[in-house]
């Protein structure tokens, strides 16, 4: 399992998510700039958090309409593994790549502490580390993380299994609608998530409970 | 030829931002105010001076970036 690490200017959370693959994949992932040719062959393409393009015009839009982007969109058609984490959720969500919005916390501030995530649904390639239904820890760290859809879009979503991720035990940190934190695309084989599982995957981060995440997609034990 | 573009939340899409500044007059005593949305504006300076072609390049503008479509609305208008 060969992966990637998409970076573009703004973005912050390479280094931990390049750590993350890393140290459970036991290579590390090619780290691809936004204005290089191409994305080589990989199976998992990793868009990192931070704050592209200082979340000017919408969070992630501007990223979003970015050349590579066009590529990601083409890997993914092809049946690649595309993760966005916190900042890479909303570049995934603003390419069009995942539906809905993601719109300013409730609170209007910027929220960075620990959450409890309950595995909604584990028939992908992204939970199946997990049992259904398990409650994990995960820290979160963003300004724009309420997920917002129309009633339709939120049926299938629901109907259909691909809410990967719900904040559980009244931690929602933002007001998202069903208290969504993470949602798959119809294919199931790109998946977006405002927390960061990249920060708690050794026991110098507190706990280890973001690790099975990794390991499935890296074919590596947790 | 000038355009101004004005992006606004649909019906139906939370507002926090709207709601704090609706809290914010209240408490500052201004009474009677039902309602808060906040929009953005940009102001564009185009070449030419075909208004139908400006509408047009503009309306693709607004859907390709200058607005979500998903939660916003957009309205064009162009000026000489």
């Amino acid at each position: 399992m060969k992966a990637a690490v998409i970076v573009f200017p703004g973005l912050n959370r390479d280094r931990d998510m390049i750590a993350a693959l890393t140290k459970i994949g036991g290579v590390a992932p090619a780290v691809v700039w936004h204005q290089d040719a191409d994305i080589p062959d990989v199976d998992l393409i990793v868009i990192p958090g931070g704050f592209s393009y200082g979340d000017y015009l919408r969070c992630g839009a501007i990223a979003a309409r970015s050349p590579m982007m066009d590529k990601v969109r083409e890997r993914a058609a092809k049946g690649a593994k595309v993760l966005g984490v916190c900042n890479g959720f909303q570049i995934l969500i603003e390419a069009g790549l995942l539906p809905g919005a993601l719109m300013r916390n409730t609170s209007l501030k910027f929220v960075c502490r620990e959450v409890k995530l309950e595995v909604t649904n584990t028939d992908n390639a992204f939970t199946s580390g997990y049992a259904k239904g398990q409650i994990i820890r995960c820290p979160v760290a963003h300004h724009d993380g309420n997920y917002f859809a129309d009633a339709e879009t939120l049926a299938a979503l629901e109907g259909d299994g691909r809410v990967a991720f719900r904040y559980a035990e009244g931690t929602n940190p933002n007001g998202s609608i069903n208290n969504i934190a993470g949602i798959l695309n119809a294919e199931k084989n790109v998946l977006g998530l405002m927390p960061h599982p990249e920060n708690l995957i050794e026991t110098a981060h507190g706990g280890i409970d973001g690790r099975a995440l990794f390991a499935a997609l890296l074919d590596k034990a947790a | 030829m000038k355009a101004r573009v004005t992006v606004t939340l649909k019906a139906g899409v939370l507002d926090p931002q709207g709601q704090a500044i609706e809290g914010s007059l209240a408490s500052l005593g201004f009474g009677g105010v039902k309602g808060v949305r906040q929009g953005k504006v940009f102001d564009l300076v185009l070449d030419g001076t075909d208004v139908e072609a400006a509408r047009t390049q503009l309306t693709g503008m607004c859907e390709k970036l200058l607005a979500n479509t998903v939660i916003e609305n957009y309205q064009i208008e162009i000026s000489n």
